[in-house]
């Protein structure tokens, strides 16, 4: 296997010895959830950005994690740090059976599945009211007031998860991941199941997204059907992070993560407040004009585009240089 | 028993018939060409032996493996492959990923995989563009590339569907060469073609179908100076 390249251990020096040099607990916490997104929008981009199977309905893994941590604390009375440790599995098994029965279409007739079934694991959360409490949520009670060890544990579970896509792109079910992209149907002449392969696929990316969902239960302590299993707050989060980021790149959605969450952010403090109360309810509008300018400009996202990026600058350069040497 | 076999092969898309009781076997380390007019049910044959299709009534037979109703993966791996008359590269892979992802057929390792998929490279002489996006590469080479990755499965059966339409005579004559020593390397190919003078120079043995329906079967010369096939593809006086 190739050596860890510099810039990897660069970034991973760096997001170790952050919260050491930041005390803020506020940049702390912009920080965590980042790494909690960078997992999920890498989850999301192994199914939709390398298995071609694009996803509407990341928010039932999320939610799914996220109430098993909860729900073990309000039903079983058991910490809700197994939630770590069942949230994964529990959202994988949503995902093999919710696999099973819409892998059977393709293309956006799949991505349509996905939203509806999104919509139902919400509206069964909030109606199930003996089971979840409904819109009266889940309050746990943290067990740390430092945002140290979560911190720690959002980093841990960020590269662990980019470093299992990576793992897998250098495998046979990464090969047959992008060859289901590509075109399914000679994949399956090439001895490829597509239908083994797609659940696989799922599985893994379910399993990662549900740890992140168990993740926020601990860490932000209260959830509610409308927070977890969100179609634009969760869902379509996860896909702007990857596309801002890089459809089908490997680095893409970390960097989107950090893009998209830093940017919700000064949105939701009107710039910190320097700006009116009323640009705090912009952000969906701006999130918007991002998607159309990085789909018309950087088709292959910021870490897919970046060659191109840094290419025109470079060229700008050259122009500029060679025409006032004229 | 043959080595691969069709019995009363029928294929109906609602009222058409398109594939229409047909039977004929194929031996190992042969050549066999499937010839007949635009329409006549060639592609529509090789969907069904792959599975791409399910068969109306009749049966596949392939050594001692029954096709029917199996899925086009698992014909794959009982080692039967194909190309696609209109090629199908899988666009946003290297021309060498392409074949790495056939070559994990037979085996789970990446190092084996590369490997074969080199030979495979190598053997297809489309070694030098292993580097290459499959989305740029020229007719040709993309139908090379078909066959690289067909043959990268490790078939025992190969099945070709019009790998010479669109071709320079050149690149012909290289196709048929390609041919025969894929042949020599002891798979058994069975051929969809309608330049002539290829499937007459390369075939052991010819079917001849319209309207799905065999019209005449046996050598090369034979075929060709039936009354039947030169009516059907030129029509009657």
């Amino acid at each position: 296997m190739k050596r860890i390249s510099w810039p990897t251990i660069v970034v991973i020096a760096l997001l170790v010895l952050f919260p050491l040099v930041v005390q803020s607990d506020y940049y702390r916490h912009i920080f965590i959830l980042s790494l909690m997104w960078v997992v999920i929008g890498s989850a999301w981009n192994l199914l939709a950005g390398y298995t071609g199977q694009v996803s509407f309905g990341h928010a039932i893994f999320f939610g799914t994690g996220a109430y098993t941590a909860g729900l073990g604390v309000t039903k079983l009375g058991i910490s809700a740090w197994w939630g770590m440790l069942l949230g994964g599995p529990v959202a994988l098994l949503v995902g093999l059976i919710i696999g099973w029965i819409c892998f059977r279409l393709r293309g956006p007739y799949f991505a349509l599945a996905t939203i509806a079934i999104g919509e139902i694991f919400r509206l069964v959360a909030i109606d199930w009211r003996s089971m979840t409490d409904g819109m009266d949520g889940i309050l746990i009670i943290q067990s740390f007031r430092s945002k140290l060890p979560y911190y720690y544990l959002a980093l841990a579970l960020a590269i662990a998860c980019v470093f299992a896509v990576y793992l897998v792109l250098r495998s046979k079910w990464g090969y047959y991941f992008v060859a289901i992209r590509e075109d399914q149907d000679v994949a399956e002449t090439i001895g490829i199941s597509s239908f083994r392969y797609k659940s696989l696929s799922l599985m893994i990316s379910s399993y990662f997204t549900g740890m992140a969902g168990a993740f926020y239960m601990n860490y932000m302590a209260f959830i509610d059907p409308h927070v977890v299993f969100s179609l634009h707050d969760i869902s379509i989060m996860a896909i702007l992070v990857a596309i801002i980021g890089g459809v089908g790149t490997l680095w893409g959605p970390a960097v989107g993560a950090f893009i998209m969450v830093w940017l919700q952010e000064i949105f939701r403090s009107a710039f910190f407040g320097l700006l009116p109360q009323w640009v705090s309810e912009a952000h969906v509008l701006v999130f918007g004009l991002l998607v159309i300018f990085v789909i018309r400009y950087l088709a292959n996202g910021i870490v897919g585009d970046w060659s191109k990026i840094t290419g025109d600058w470079f060229k700008k350069k050259q122009l500029s240089y060679s025409s006032s040497g004229n | 028993m043959n080595f691969f076999e069709t019995q009363h092969l029928t294929k109906r898309f609602g009222g058409l018939i398109a594939v229409n009781d047909l039977s004929f076997g194929v031996e190992e380390g042969e050549i066999f060409g499937l010839i007949g007019p635009n329409g006549s049910g060639k592609t529509t044959v090789f969907n069904l032996i792959t599975g791409s299709y399910p068969i109306t009534s009749g049966t596949i037979q392939f050594k001692n493996h029954r096709l029917n109703g199996l899925a086009t993966w698992k014909i794959c791996k009982l080692g039967v492959g194909r190309t696609f008359q209109v090629v199908k590269p899988l666009r946003r892979m290297t021309v060498l990923d392409n074949v790495i992802a056939s070559a994990f057929n037979h085996t789970g390792s990446l190092h084996e995989a590369r490997d074969k998929a080199l030979q495979a490279l190598e053997f297809c002489d489309l070694i030098e563009k292993k580097d290459y996006p499959a989305k740029g590469l020229t007719i040709g080479d993309r139908k090379r590339l078909e066959i690289t990755r067909a043959l990268a499965t490790e078939p025992a059966l190969l099945l070709l569907d019009e790998t010479m339409a669109g071709l320079t005579p050149q690149e012909q004559t290289e196709g048929v060469e390609l041919i025969r020593k894929i042949r020599d390397a002891g798979i058994t190919i069975i051929i969809v073609e309608h330049i002539m003078h290829v499937i007459m120079s390369i075939c052991d043995r010819i079917l001849c179908i319209n309207y799905g329906q065999e019209i005449a079967s046996g050598l090369p010369a034979e075929v060709a100076n039936n009354q039947d096939v030169i009516e059907a593809y030129l029509g009657k006086d």
